[in-house]
């Protein structure tokens, strides 16, 4: 199926529904006639490509090149100039859209417009429509760039027909009531935030676009325009967490909170959770390739593990929760052999939405699975523990040993606001184990009381060599943890401190 | 009058303003109606009086998923209509909504 499908039905199943709000609401009509204009401003075009932040009619730049049956090509306005212009290379007769301050950055190289200009000339509600909208569901609909926390960007393809098979498995079309609205506050170069804004026009709810994140402006707009539902990173999600600082988050109207896209403190969730009061949390877990979600932890297992006495429900808390009923998992090894039930392996998926595609090429098996390269438990009750990245792992000494466990240990010990452990090289050990922490406000950091505390709860061998204190740690701006820089800078100065 | 269906195939209803994606197609043959006539594959293919046969009424609700009860064929309805979707026959229910949370 192909989004072209989905603008016929908002045409015909929420026309008079207010789905987007920009100097007042646009009504699904509207936005379905300047989608149509849009694309046909798209002629001649291979793709259409966006720089910049959030924008409240950003669905209609999507939409507009569905039909145009051309890429939407999401970039990260937060890269280097260099890196930005790279990754626009990338699409040769792309239409360049971008907001005010990154179309000046680029416009001394490339031919590029703002957003608003788009929509003001080319993409009017009154434009003369596209006259032949594309059908054909192998259409490559989105092209996102990996974050490359563990190699350079890739471009990963998802094409119509993996999208429009997570969102059909997923939301129900026109479920929202007209009262429900959602707070975007993802960037538009994640899966996150195309999933976020495809869902909710799936389910006609009206979006509410953060043009920018920060905690209290969050806050205020949950409040102010009486947000029902939200969708955060991890990150965003430790900074309201901090801004409450203990205090409710008075959102009466906030029913669905849901967080992904990377991993989260325990401790953040319990505080969240205990703030947020009657809100119902979500973790999401899902991959770029997997075309966002791909296991949920919902509201009534938070609430139970929240207060469970047993260990094993309290634990879920830290799960991704469990599999869509319409995707398939296998855990196997580094070999591709299963792993006995409840065993650690590599993540492998299946599915109609499971699109595992580079612009280099498809990395589906020839059965249709996809290894997430996370390596994971999926324990008795079907629930999914992600324990890093494979390419994370550390070997000392011809032990694997996972830097998330390390960090868990060492992020409950109060003292410690985050934390990360890596491997550099060393002659003996092959790798040598260093943590690198960041103390909590006002806290001061005993190295050796956390060495013990990981040596005590751990084994030895899982004992970081040093623990480094720094001020904080490099993240990409989605809140994932950008291991490679923290190993260089640290293998760069080998004298531990 | 019956036909092979394909997933992913649209049909326009000939009897109303009904259209539909075919999500799950049914093995071999079968006699698909909406509003009692055999849907047809393109709009400008539907008769210049359409008209629902009796006991054969709908509605047709865009979004909602048609289903028969073994589970061999589901529809997508992207336009509604007043005619309902059958199969062989027997009128095929709406599909329960999923029980999902939001995760996003």
């Amino acid at each position: 199926m192909h989004l072209s499908t989905l603008v016929e039905m908002i045409e015909s199943g929420l026309e008079d529904r207010a789905l987007l709000q920009h100097d007042g609401p646009v009504t699904g009509a509207e936005l379905v006639a300047r989608a149509r204009a849009g694309a046909a401003s798209l002629d001649g075009a291979t793709a259409l490509a966006y720089v910049g932040e959030n924008h409240p009619l950003l669905p209609v730049a999507l939409l507009a090149a569905a039909l145009a049956g051309v890429a939407f090509v999401p970039v990260n306005y937060r890269l280097e100039d260099e890196q930005v212009h790279e990754l626009l290379d990338r699409q040769p007769g792309a239409v360049v859209l971008a907001d005010p301050r990154t179309a000046s950055r680029l416009a001394p190289r490339r031919a590029v417009r703002t957003l608003d200009d788009w929509l003001a000339v080319d993409a009017r509600a009154e434009g003369p429509a596209i006259e032949a909208p594309a059908t054909d569901d192998d259409q490559v609909a989105i092209v996102l760039y990996t974050s490359g926390t563990t190699a350079a960007p890739k471009s990963a393809l998802l094409r119509q027909r993996h999208l429009m098979a997570y969102l059909l498995g997923t939301v129900d079309f026109a479920s929202a009531g007209e009262d429900e609205a959602v707070l975007v506050s993802v960037p538009p170069y994640h899966i996150a935030g195309m999933a976020n804004l495809l869902s909710n026009l799936v389910a006609g709810r009206r979006l509410v676009y953060l043009r920018t994140f920060a905690a209290d402006r969050w806050l205020d707009t949950v409040r102010r325009e009486r947000i029902t539902h939200a969708m955060v990173v991890p990150t965003m999600l430790a900074r309201i967490v901090d801004h409450l600082d203990g205090a409710p988050a008075e959102v009466p109207t906030l029913r669905s909170l849901s967080y992904g896209g990377a991993k989260i403190a325990e401790r953040v969730v319990r505080d969240a959770l205990v703030a947020f009061g009657d809100t119902g949390f979500v973790n999401a877990y899902g991959l770029t390739e997997t075309a966002s979600t791909v296991a949920v932890l919902g509201p009534e297992d938070h609430r139970e593990a929240l207060h469970a006495e047993d260990p094993a429900v309290r634990r879920r808390l830290a799960s991704a929760g469990r599999l869509l009923p319409t995707v398939e998992a296998e855990v196997r090894d580094e070999d591709g052999r299963p792993v006995p039930a409840g065993g650690t392996g590599l993540l492998h998926v299946r599915g109609e939405q499971i699109a595992g595609e580079y612009a280099t090429g498809s990395v589906l098996d020839a059965d249709g699975w996809f290894c997430t390269r996370d390596r994971v438990r999926i324990d008795a009750d079907g629930y999914v523990f992600i324990e890093g990245r494979a390419d994370d792992t550390i070997i000392r000494g011809g032990e694997n040993i996972a830097p998330a466990e390390i960090e868990d240990v060492l992020l409950e010990h109060p003292t410690v606001a985050q934390a990360c452990v890596v491997g550099v090289p060393d002659e003996e050990w092959g790798q040598r184990i260093l943590a690198v922490v960041v103390p909590s406000a006002g806290a001061t950091i005993d190295a050796e009381a956390l060495r013990t505390l990981v040596r005590d709860r751990l084994r030895g061998s899982k004992t970081p060599e040093a623990v480094v204190v720094r001020d904080a740690l490099p993240h990409t701006d989605t809140g994932k943890l950008l291991r490679r820089a923290v190993a260089a800078e640290l293998a760069a100065a080998p004298a531990a401190p | 009058m019956s036909r092979t269906l394909k997933a992913g195939s649209r049909l326009y209803s000939a009897a109303c303003t009904t259209e539909v994606i075919v999500v799950k197609a049914p093995p071999g043959e079968v006699a698909l109606t909406i509003g009692g006539a055999a849907p047809v594959d393109a709009a400008d293919e539907r008769p210049e009086a359409p008209a629902v046969a009796a006991g054969h009424e709908g509605p047709t609700v865009v979004g909602k998923r048609y289903v028969d009860e073994a589970g061999t064929i589901e529809v997508l309805c992207t336009k509604a209509g007043h005619g309902a979707v059958a199969l062989d026959g027997e009128a095929l229910g709406v599909k329960d909504a999923k029980q999902l949370p939001s995760s996003d």
